[in-house]
């Protein structure tokens, strides 16, 4: 397998607090990676730090064999890696369609066109494509804003999901979802991503959602990975159950 | 934009050409100054969607202005379709530096800034008494029409129609502008940056951009002022002046490409009537008309334009 995302000595500090501690990992491309751990470890700043949003104070993130260290997020993104966040990053003011549309137009580096319509047919069409694979078709024309929560993860996620990434980054998916529709956002969620053979790192609390849908599983604790498998073998393992969640 | 709006836009746009035939010319020329200011403020308001409030722009009205008497007074360039360009084109030079470090801002960081840029640029105008005229101003000779000069009951008349056509071709640009990619990501920077940076788009660009294009509306404006009045001086770039556009964007409100320019005009008006029955305190009397705006529309006016087809499809439904 070719590595995608390869890190090395990942180090962030804020004050005394460890947000990442000489983290290394490599991500292989179809991985479906699940990322573990309590509150603080550190797996929102993971993503930050890949992503460009942070710059750490040490180590090295590669994309494709390309240094991502000093990139803005909006460069990250233009190399292929998708992000959706934990609390949804949506333009609550423009429909479900228009969010999409947006989304594929910067995909498509017409992001700074000031001629040509949004609302180009093909575009629509293609939009109207991505809608119905994320199960929102029924929700085109109503603001963001007033999507329920899956809803707005799923649209989150479709948008990151829009600019056609290589390397997809989730946080939390499942987090404010209930327990009813959680399984079913992540069955249409990895339905789509394995089908588009998009390698995906999700960070999740959920170990239920981690064992189901991860092939493998970081936990992160302190900022440090410790520990590194399948989620079969660790999610037994009561240390990393204590560690992770106080259970076990 | 379907068929009956593009109906309207025309039956309004002839309306307005039988006007500057029928009305008397101070009529024609309050006209005239509310559509040129209305596209100041129009270039408040695009700055606007992208959550920006510019207390500067008067800085670019002013380098439309200056640019183009300029070019009248010391390079002999009189035909006014070439004033027109140069104009907008000075003001977009300007912006296009300026907007390299005000793009970085946002909030009321923007708005002080913009104002002091402005207010620099007003300092310029009022000391450099040998190029600029200092306080007195400049003088605008009329323009020549494709060479052709005119005559002065004639100006009035043409300035009215330049205007009219400006804006109607301004208008269409802005329409599709936003429409745009361009124009919904500016949007989008108004509504969540966070998102529009994980989109892949560059923030700071699209403000930029969206900052060097109001830049030219601003010098266009400009322009057309000068036509009109004749004279240009530093006030034009002064903070009252900037204040004016946004008290405008405000009255109008921001909601429709057409809102500015109506409210720019009525605001013309406004003032006219405040200044020659009120003159020692026309001021309160716009301030009044503002407060009573922001309580009850506080889309502004534009708002019972919006609201005007929607009881009459509440009285179609009840009848």
């Amino acid at each position: 397998m070719r590595a995608i995302l390869e890190v090395e000595n990942l180090t962030m500090h804020f004050g005394l607090i460890a947000a990442a501690e000489s983290e290394n990992v490599t991500v292989y491309e179809g991985e479906f990676v699940g990322i573990i751990g309590p509150n603080g470890a550190g797996k929102t700043t993971f993503l930050n730090l890949v992503t460009g949003y942070l710059r750490p104070q040490a180590g090295r993130v590669r994309f494709r064999g390309r240094d991502l260290i000093g990139l803005h997020p909006n460069q990250v993104t233009a190399l292929g890696i998708g992000r959706s966040f934990q609390i949804p990053q949506l333009f609550a003011g423009l429909s479900v369609l228009e969010n999409v549309l947006l989304a594929l137009a910067m995909a498509d580096g017409h992001g700074g066109d000031f001629w040509r319509r949004l609302h180009d047919p093909a575009r629509v069409e293609e939009a109207q494509r991505l809608l119905v694979r994320f199960g929102l078709n029924g929700h085109a024309p109503r603001p963001a804003a007033e999507l329920p929560e899956g809803g707005r993860k799923l649209l989150d996620i479709a948008l990151a999901f829009a600019l056609k990434p290589s390397l997809l980054l989730m946080d939390e998916p499942t987090s404010g979802v209930s327990a009813a529709e959680k399984f079913a956002l992540m069955d249409t969620l990895v339905a789509v991503l394995r089908e588009s053979k998009v390698t995906t790192i999700f960070v999740e609390h959920d170990m239920e959602v981690v064992r189901r849908y991860a092939d493998r599983v970081l936990v992160l604790s302190h900022g440090q990975i410790i520990a590194d498998g399948t989620p079969a073998v660790l999610l037994e393992d009561p240390e990393i159950r204590r560690a992770v969640a106080g259970w076990g | 934009m379907n068929r009956s709006m593009w109906g309207a836009a025309f039956a309004i746009l002839l309306l307005a050409i039988a006007l500057g035939v029928v009305l008397p010319s101070w009529v024609v020329f309050l006209l005239t100054l509310g559509l040129a200011k209305g596209l100041a403020v129009l270039s408040v308001v695009l700055l606007m969607r992208a959550g920006l409030v510019s207390f500067g722009q008067a800085l670019f009205y002013a380098a439309g202005a200056y640019a183009a008497g300029f070019a009248l007074r010391r390079a002999g360039i009189q035909e006014a379709f070439i004033l027109l360009l140069i104009g907008p084109l000075a003001a977009m030079g300007l912006a296009a530096l300026i907007g390299l470090i005000l793009s970085r801002y946002r909030e009321i960081f923007f708005g002080m800034l913009s104002l002091a840029f402005a207010m620099a640029f007003y300092g310029v105008l009022v000391k450099a008494y040998d190029i600029t005229g200092g306080t007195d101003g400049i003088g605008i000779p009329p323009p020549t029409v494709l060479m052709m000069p005119l005559a002065t009951d004639r100006l009035r008349l043409f300035t009215y129609y330049l205007a009219l056509g400006c804006v109607a071709v301004m208008l269409y640009l802005i329409r599709r502008y936003a429409h745009s990619p361009l124009g919904y990501a500016t949007r989008a920077v108004r509504e969540n940056e966070v998102r529009v940076a994980y989109l892949g788009g560059s923030v700071q660009r699209a403000i930029y951009l969206t900052y060097v294009l109001a830049a030219g509306l601003c010098g266009l404006s400009g322009v057309l002022v000068a036509f009109t009045v004749g004279h240009i001086d530093p006030q034009l770039a002064y903070w009252t002046t900037s204040g004016e556009f946004v008290f405008v964007a405000l009255l109008g409100g921001t909601s429709s490409v057409a809102a500015p320019l109506g409210s720019a005009i009525l605001y013309e008006v406004i003032k006219s009537y405040a200044f020659k029955y009120a003159p020692y305190t026309w001021q309160m009397v716009l301030g009044v008309i503002m407060l009573v705006i922001i309580f009850f529309l506080p889309g502004g006016l534009w708002t019972l334009v919006e609201r005007a087809p929607r009881s009459r499809r509440g009285q179609e439904v009840q009848g």
